[in-house]
């Protein structure tokens, strides 16, 4: 289907058919239970899992397939978010334009930022990617204080020029849309003790997620995927052939700025704030751990990684002390408190401690991923149905 | 032989559900059930304490989250009531809020916007939270206050004192107790003014980031406005550590001021590069050199030690008042957890109090009710004297502390000693000063 494999358009249909579900599938726990705490269906949230997926997606294409590790992507995806405002400022605040300008935006920087660190590979490369992302955040937080809004970052105001809008109703605040239907509007389906909600900002950016997963199937197979796979396993070899692998790292290191670049007015047109803490390094290393998580150079695995990783941030960080002990109520005293003595550094504000936790887990152990563990638990399956089918032989005559 | 997976029957359930997601349209906001976001409709009111408990300013976090907890005990009727006795109005009752029992939810804002957003997005979209407050830097409350305009939430700023905040940034339905970086300047004057001199030449070391710039205009504006010049203004990295290379400059000038626009950890250590450098030993223009920190905290002078010594700064609150509200809030603080509560602490109790008093006296959670009620409401008993929170600008206008570091300090938490209290008259300003727009409350409905 749409020029794929069957077994990609398969992957394709099943992504899409988790996004388009998600509010349900994100929801399985009744409201008002103790466990609706690690309901993750609302809309920031379920936003934050596409946009974060796309930014991984991209990601992964310049590491997954030419293995140059870019220390420095965060560094898109904020140029993306502040062209994204600016258009909002001033031109409209419908998305279309924001997100089209991002995406260009970034690619032009990219270019840039490509151009130069791509003379160099492996960690002097990474190093170089770095220096540009903590040079952009500090003339962000800084120098360019008057463009970017500092500290302080940007948001809409009703005084802005916004040329092609109406004029606002007098005192309102200016939000985001698609032609009228706004970002933040929602509808909650009740059923029983449980409640959905659709979100359109969630299903606008879901919808691009899945153009964009599509996009980059088509990336890793085709010839331009292959060439770059070939840098990653050899680019000397590919260098004495004759060939100038350059161009097609530097197209490669492009498209993943645009793909951040993509995020970036995604971010802003879900929650229309853009701020320099997003180019930070830790929001870089913070996608470089999505990807190696979910499984580098897989097309899903980043996806997943993304998910698994902003949901402990904004699940688990959630968790405090007084929510452990209504858990343990039940228990005595003293045995209480022991076990939310020695819970608590790993929730609420220890999250970060959980996640490097299962970090050094799933790279010692699971070198490919979440996805390599998906693939085990699907072969320990298969093995043993086929290992069951052997241990029951025709009995014999 | 065929790619495509495509059945008649997929096409169909696919399109039905593709279709029934973007048909939903924008009548069916979250709210259009309800009169305005969050409306509490069971026997409890769910609150967002939203507050940095990872990253440079977590030991704040981690008192302004002690403080709500104290607040949200006393209003639900726990424990001694605390300031609940002292304060003017007599709405609250013990029984929570309009009769509702107070639960509320905690998140982490990891000092950064984003994260700080993402927060408070999910108190208010998963936790139906009614109010948000707490945060501990500016760029973060400005960033939470816009989100609260867009939800149809109140916001009750924390520590936040740049100018900006209730200036270029206010929003109709954000709210600050805390004084900010104008108040400083202008309180701090006088004082420099009759112990240093008025013909002081003065040198500013600046964060390089919006608090520091306000912070450096304010101080600025208001000593050179008393006859002191300012002979250089030099901007710092938020993340510099070691301040040598900025201290050696100011001993070449002939400044005999050093002002150093610095909070946090920045602030401990530049002071100390300062002090290691011997500034205050030395004689400039046949005056002693001298220091001025603008923004003193309780946790910033027990991290500089015995360098604050003698130097002068302001603080929105200090625990060692002995008006009848801040003796309240010490005592209860204090039997609670141990040690006296920083001025973090005390601002978030306080806009916990406030907003709880604001909802019982307009008698509903409706955001614009409250905003209503609480827009030029004056109050006393909370620690500050007579406070009024002004209508145009959502700031709230109270005296001011003057503090010098002691030379004697009894303890780790008497760190700090009040020069004065300057009246709130002194520090008023004009609130159109900063621009910036108001706009109207937004109920979310």
């Amino acid at each position: 289907m749409l020029g794929l494999k069957k077994s990609d358009s398969r992957l394709l249909l099943l992504v899409a058919g988790i996004t388009l579900l998600a509010p349900f599938i994100l929801n399985p726990f009744p409201e008002g239970s103790e466990l609706a705490q690690f309901n993750a269906g609302y809309p920031d949230l379920m936003q934050r899992f596409v946009i974060f997926g796309i930014f991984a997606i991209g990601f992964n294409i310049l590491f997954g397939l030419t293995g140059y590790l870019s220390f420095g992507h965060a560094a898109f995806l904020g140029v993306g978010s502040y062209a994204a405002i600016w258009m909002m400022k001033l031109l409209t605040m419908n998305i279309i334009p924001a997100i089209i300008l991002s995406v260009i935006v970034a690619g032009l920087f990219s270019l840039l930022v490509g151009w130069i660190s791509l003379r160099r590979s492996g960690i002097y490369f990474s190093i170089l990617t770095l220096a540009f992302a903590q040079m952009s955040y500090s003339l962000a937080y800084s120098v360019l204080t008057p463009i970017t809004g500092g500290e302080t970052g940007l948001q809409p105001k009703g005084s802005d020029p916004r040329i092609l809008d109406a004029a606002l109703v007098n005192g309102t605040t200016p939000k985001a849309n698609l032609f009228g239907l706004q970002m933040g509007s929602s509808f909650d389906l009740t059923l029983g003790s449980w409640v959905f909600t659709f979100n359109t900002g969630f299903y606008i950016a879901a919808v691009i997620m899945l153009i964009s997963f599509y996009l980059a199937i088509r990336i890793f197979r085709s010839p331009f995927g292959m060439m770059l796979r070939a840098v990653k396993s050899n680019q000397n070899r590919m260098n004495y052939t004759g060939l100038n692998s350059k161009p097609y790292t530097l197209a490669a290191f492009v498209i993943s700025g645009m793909y951040a670049g993509l995020a970036g007015g995604l971010m802003v047109a879900m929650d229309t704030q853009a701020g320099p803490e997003r180019m930070f390094w830790t929001a870089s290393g913070e996608v470089v751990l999505m990807t190696i998580l979910g499984g580098a150079g897989t097309l899903i695995g980043p996806v997943l990684g993304a998910g698994v990783i902003k949901y402990m941030e904004n699940i688990l960080s959630k968790i405090n002390s007084d929510i452990l002990h209504g858990w343990f109520a039940f228990l005595p005293d003293g045995l209480e408190n022991l076990i939310v003595n020695v819970l608590y550094p790993f929730i609420g504000k220890g999250w970060h401690l959980t996640l490097g936790i299962l970090f050094m887990l799933v790279v010692i152990y699971l070198p490919g991923g979440l996805v390599e563990g998906a693939q085990r638990i699907n072969r320990l399956f298969k093995s043993k149905s086929q290992n069951d089918s052997k241990a029951k032989p025709e009995p014999a005559e | 032989m065929s790619k495509s997976t495509f059945s008649r029957r997929g096409v169909l359930q696919t399109g039905a559900v593709a279709g029934a997601g973007l048909a939903v349209p924008t009548i069916f906001t979250a709210s259009s059930a309800a009169a305005f976001t969050n409306e509490p409709t069971g026997g409890t009111v769910t609150l967002g304490f939203n507050v940095p408990q990872t990253g440079p300013y977590a030991d704040e976090g981690a008192d302004e989250l002690r403080a709500y907890q104290l607040a949200v005990e006393h209003l639900n009727g726990g424990g001694d009531a605390g300031m609940m006795n002292t304060f003017s109005s007599k709405a609250l009752k013990g029984n929570g809020i309009l009769g509702k029992k107070i639960e509320f939810v905690t998140g982490d804002t990891q000092t950064k916007s984003d994260a700080a957003r993402a927060s408070a997005r999910s108190m208010i979209e998963k936790d139906g939270a009614v109010m948000i407050t707490g945060g501990s830097s500016s760029g973060v409350a400005v960033a939470v206050q816009a989100l609260c305009q867009e939800a149809g939430v109140i916001f009750m700023a924390g520590l936040t004192h740049s100018n900006d905040t209730t200036g270029k940034d206010k929003k109709a339905n954000g709210f600050r107790h805390f004084f900010n970086s104008y108040m400083s300047g202008a309180a701090l004057a006088p004082i420099l003014a009759s112990n240093y001199g008025k013909d002081r030449k003065a040198y500013h070391l600046t964060a390089d980031y919006n608090w520091g710039y306000t912070t450096e205009e304010a101080v600025r504006t208001s000593t050179e406005a008393m006859g002191w010049e300012t002979v250089a203004a030099v901007k710092t990295p938020l993340t510099q550590t070691d301040f040598s290379s900025y201290i050696a400059p100011v001993l070449q000038s002939d400044a005999d001021v050093l002002v150093l626009n610095h909070y946090g950890g920045n602030m401990v250590n530049s002071l100390t590069n300062a002090v290691q450098f011997g500034l205050r030993d030395k004689l400039v223009n046949n005056k002693n050199f001298e220091i001025v920190v603008p923004l003193y905290s309780r946790l910033m002078a027990k991290g500089a030690g015995a360098n604050v010594k003698g130097i002068f700064g302001s603080t929105n609150w200090h625990w060692s008042l002995t008006d009848e509200g801040s003796k309240a809030f010490v005592k209860s603080f204090g039997t609670k957890y141990g040690f006296p509560p920083s001025q973090a602490a005390h601002t978030c109790y306080v806009q916990t109090l406030l907003y709880a008093d604001a909802v019982e006296r307009a008698g509903s959670f409706n955001p614009c009710a409250v905003a209503e009620a609480l827009e030029g409401y004056s109050f006393d008993g909370l620690g500050n004297g007579p406070t009024l929170y002004r209508a145009e600008d959502h700031q709230c206008f109270k005296d001011v502390l003057v503090v010098k570091g002691k030379e004697n300090p009894t303890s780790e938490f008497d760190l700090l000693e009040i020069v004065e209290v300057t009246p709130a008259a002194q520090v008023t300003y004009d609130a159109s000063i900063f621009g910036g727009e108001l706009g109207s409350c937004n109920s979310g409905a």
